[in-house]
């Protein structure tokens, strides 16, 4: 930190005296030991919004109390669906971009985080709601669930619970789901240690015991990264990792036969389904039938698993298995450092890694109060939206293979493609993994032939291939006939479903972090937020030429501004291995080719985050796909998902 | 063919008197296993199959700068009946293991792998995530390893090149898949409280009936 710069107004300790007052303290969450852990200090707590206020007027200072840090407390959790309906319609906060939850484990308390968004712009608000920790492995006392306000909470929800083991009470389908049904314990209560668990934060000791390198299998008594109850008994254990998966499915499907028993026992299977079809003829009667595409499937962009229901070819139900790629991000980051995080944001969503470095590295300098310098600005919008152009060539080739026009115009975008990934590759020594942003700069400059190279790209080649890529597809009768009105998906459903990105700007939502809550230098430059009112497949895969074009005016002012800045000067304060972030909490977002992508963030005044949290926007896009297909052929099932445009690494984190 | 042809002959071949005149200058003698393995190194047939970020690297490996189809490996196969070749491309996750254990059992003899990037061979900077195994050779047999996270697309193409040169020491007189037992099926994985290596059940049996607590990591 080279200079004391006021903290950002998210964290602002220090209330204005027309905020309203913090609430009475004899209720439990008024003098909240939250987060700090130096129970000795005093936390300071949220300055209210004019919405918070306003919030807070309506339900009253019982109900409502500022927060530690940042955002509002409710105080009675069955309370919240009311909270939540009045936050929708009164104060216009159209979808909950983020939910989570946090342990408080000293305090004995879950925190469960809500961040309700506008679709018309600004920052979030955010909501807490508390619930004591249970005993144990036990389930906490359930929270209501907002899926009947918010559709966008569904998989959010799940993924709480299924991290957490808080239920929500009235979820309609509340099951694992990035584990599997009759996993033990709940990963990121902080009692849980996983089976190499070596300390809570790291660096740690036992790396290197005597200088000598020790395989982590020598370390653990399972002798693998397992760990299994008392009394497990395999060989009499009957697993049942879809439990109640295809329970909802049953109608219309005769026949369909599930196990019931997850556990020691016998095994006992269950006739679902009641054999009547929909068609109300009987001439015309047909049984419906249970499709499991992927995990391994080659149109399924990774390891996501489809479970569809088909009537002839026609999907009535969709149903979505994810997970298969649940990499830990959330609890190896609350081991790691600060700054050991960077690296891991880039194989968050691996297409873009640079843009997802920003989201971390923002959340963390808003934290710390730090800015980086003006060059380290431009490097950074410079290689975002170069970024922001290569994935969305690589979508589109992708989009295109789903169409069924296999691998060639997939081969011509991965060329241009290559081409940016050269110059990454030059900068920053890694084609994918770019490991370049730092907190308060960027790792390294552009040299002379590295600029020259970029500028070939930006003035010349990158845009002679856009007009190629539009020759080739936007008129093209195949790609019209098999896109215009699949998967459509109108704006109120959009923004209700916490759609963001691409996807929601093709449904004719102007919505784009850089314009909405906006963040690093884009107010500099002459660019616009392209719209489109289709919401189907073909306006999505319009909508990303658009953007290409919008992402090459920005970086071609990013490379003519640049020159009046210093060579050099990347780095705010000095170079730093170990970053202390005052205790507090933020969230921070960024708009990466895929949506929003946000990271929650609670620090306790250490090296290592508290909690660290990551929006993906992948994961939450797929919360829409079941009504974008349902109606539709199951060849077009492929080509839906091909245009929500997701990446499995962000998806299941 | 450019090698069989360039290698000596045993003999004079072309000038022995035992060959007829009409053959001479038109036989090529060999031995059944280098032409079974030529035959078979220019022509696998990967699994379309991928699971993380390596896969990306691997799809730009068989993309036109860097073009797979120069090895006669560019045809990839969805279904694992039709391949000979899996490349454990990404982080193999508990919960995806039992699917990959499945797959590769499908996959007719004789068969590879390719165990690509840190992530498949080790764990990598995942490894200690409860959710990730530390290497897919827990599970099943690789034949070749790539260091890389993400390995590059030349790093790949290495990998093809050691296993053609692995390929090509193979003796039909040796080979596992002629030999008894070769049909053996690896036991698929099972998602129990924690993942299962259902090669290991008895001894977790043992152990889990001794423990009166929790083992090691649920503790304080």
């Amino acid at each position: 930190m080279a200079e004391e710069t006021p903290r950002s107004e998210a964290q602002a300790p220090s209330a204005p005296p027309s905020a309203a007052k913090p609430a009475p303290a004899a209720k439990p969450a008024a003098a909240p030991k939250a987060a700090g852990h130096g129970a000795a200090k005093a936390v300071p707590l949220a300055t209210l919004t004019p919405e918070m206020q306003q919030l807070q007027q309506h339900f009253g200072e019982n109900v409502i109390a500022p927060a530690p840090y940042v955002g509002v407390l409710l105080q009675d959790k069955s309370r919240l669906p009311e909270v939540a309906a009045y936050l929708r319609d009164e104060l216009k906060y159209d979808s909950v971009t983020n939910l989570t939850a946090v342990d408080y484990i000293k305090d004995g308390y879950f925190e469960v985080v809500y961040h309700f968004q506008r679709s018309t712009g600004g920052e979030p608000l955010t909501l807490k709601v508390r619930v004591p920790r249970p005993q144990g492995n036990d389930l906490s006392e359930p929270v209501p669930s907002i899926t009947s306000i918010y559709a966008g909470a569904d998989f959010q929800e799940r993924e709480v619970y299924d991290m957490y083991g808080i239920p929500f009470s009235g979820h309609p389908d509340l099951r694992r789901i990035l584990l599997w049904e009759g996993f033990y314990g709940w990963p990121l209560r902080k009692d849980w240690r996983e089976a190499y668990y070596e300390g809570d934060t790291k660096p740690f000791d036992s790396r290197w015991p005597g200088g000598h390198h020790q395989l982590a299998e020598e370390r653990v008594p399972w002798a693998d990264n397992v760990n299994y109850p008392p009394g497990f008994d395999p060989l009499n254990f009957h697993a049942n990792p879809d439990a109640g998966l295809y329970d909802s499915m049953a109608e219309g499907v005769p026949g369909l036969k599930v196990a019931t028993k997850n556990g020691h026992s016998e095994s006992e299977t269950t006739v679902l389904g009641n054999g009547q079809a929909l068609a109300e003829d009987e001439e015309l009667r047909t049984d419906q039938i249970i499709v499991n595409m992927g995990p391994q499937h080659p149109s399924t962009h990774g390891v996501l698993r489809m479970v569809v229901k088909l009537d002839g070819e026609t999907v009535t139900d969709l149903k979505l298995v994810l997970g298969y790629l649940h990499r830990n991000h959330e609890k190896i980051g609350e081991r790691n450092t600060w700054l050991h995080n960077i690296p891991y944001t880039d194989r968050l969503d691996y297409i873009v890694g640079m843009a997802n470095e920003w989201g971390y590295v923002l959340t963390v300098e808003k934290m710390m109060g730090i800015k980086p310098t003006e060059r380290a600005e431009y490097l950074r919008v410079l290689m975002a939206e170069l970024t922001r152009i290569q994935s969305h060539f690589w979508a589109i080739g992708f989009l295109l293979n789903d169409l069924g026009a296999f691998y060639t115009p997939a081969l011509y975008f991965i060329t241009e493609r290559d081409l940016i990934l050269d110059f990454f590759e030059s900068v920053t020594g890694s084609r994918l993994m770019c490991n370049y942003f730092r907190f308060g700069g960027v790792s390294r400059d552009l040299t002379e032939a590295q600029l020259a190279q970029v500028k070939e790209l930006a003035f010349e080649r990158i845009p002679r291939k856009i007009d190629e890529l539009e020759e080739l597809l936007t008129d093209n009768e195949i790609v019209k006939a098999r896109t215009i009105g699949v998967g459509y998906l109108p704006a109120d459903r959009s923004i209700n479903y916490s759609l963001t990105g691409p996807c929601l700007r093709a449904a004719g939502v102007p919505y784009d972090i850089r314009r909405a809550d906006p963040y690093g230098i884009y107010d500099r430059f002459d660019f616009e937020i392209p719209v489109l009112y289709g919401a189907d497949v073909y306006d999505r895969y319009r909508i990303r030429v658009l953007e290409m074009r919008e992402s090459l005016k920005i970086v071609q002012q990013c490379l003519q501004q640049m020159e009046q800045t210093k060579w050099g000067d990347i780095q705010a304060g000095k170079k730093a291995y170990n970053h202390r972030v005052p205790a507090g909490q933020a969230y921070a977002r960024v708009e990466t080719p895929k949506g929003e992508l946000g990271f929650y963030l609670v620090s306790d005044g250490g090296q290592n985050p508290y909690r660290y949290h990551i929006r993906s926007s992948s994961f939450i896009n797929l919360t829409s796909l079941k009504e974008m297909v349902v109606g539709h052929k199951v060849a077009d099932a492929v080509v839906i998902l091909g245009s929500l445009d997701i990446v499995l690494g962000e998806v299941d984190r | 063919m450019a090698e069989m042809v360039n290698r000596p002959l045993p003999t004079d071949f072309p000038n022995d008197p035992r060959v007829p005149e009409e053959l001479r200058n038109n036989v090529f003698i060999t031995t059944l296993d280098k032409l079974y393995n030529w035959g078979r190194k220019r022509s696998m047939w990967p699994m379309l199959f991928g699971l993380a970020c390596c896969a990306i690297e691997m799809i730009a490996t068989a993309a036109s700068r860097h073009d797979l189809a120069r090895f006669g490996w560019e045809l990839m196969r969805a279904s694992p009946r039709q391949a000979d070749l899996m490349i454990v491309a990404g982080t193999v996750t508990k919960k995806m293991v039992p699917q990959i254990v499945r797959l590769y059992n499908q996959m007719p003899e004789p068969r590879y792998v390719i165990a690509m990037g840190a992530c498949a061979t080790a764990g990598g900077p995942f490894k200690e995530g409860y959710n990730v195994v530390s290497g897919i050779d827990k599970f099943i047999p690789v034949d070749v390893y790539i260091t890389g996270c993400p390995p590059r697309p030349e790093a790949l193409l290495h990998s093809f090149i050691k296993l053609q040169q692995k390929i090509e020491q193979q003796s039909l007189r040796t080979v596992p898949w002629y030999r008894p037992g070769a049909d053996d099926v690896i036991p698929v994985p099972m998602l129990g409280p924690d993942l299962v290596d259902m090669r290991r059940a008895e001894e977790i049996r043992q152990k889990a009936a001794a423990a009166q607590q929790p083992i090691a990591a649920q503790e304080g």
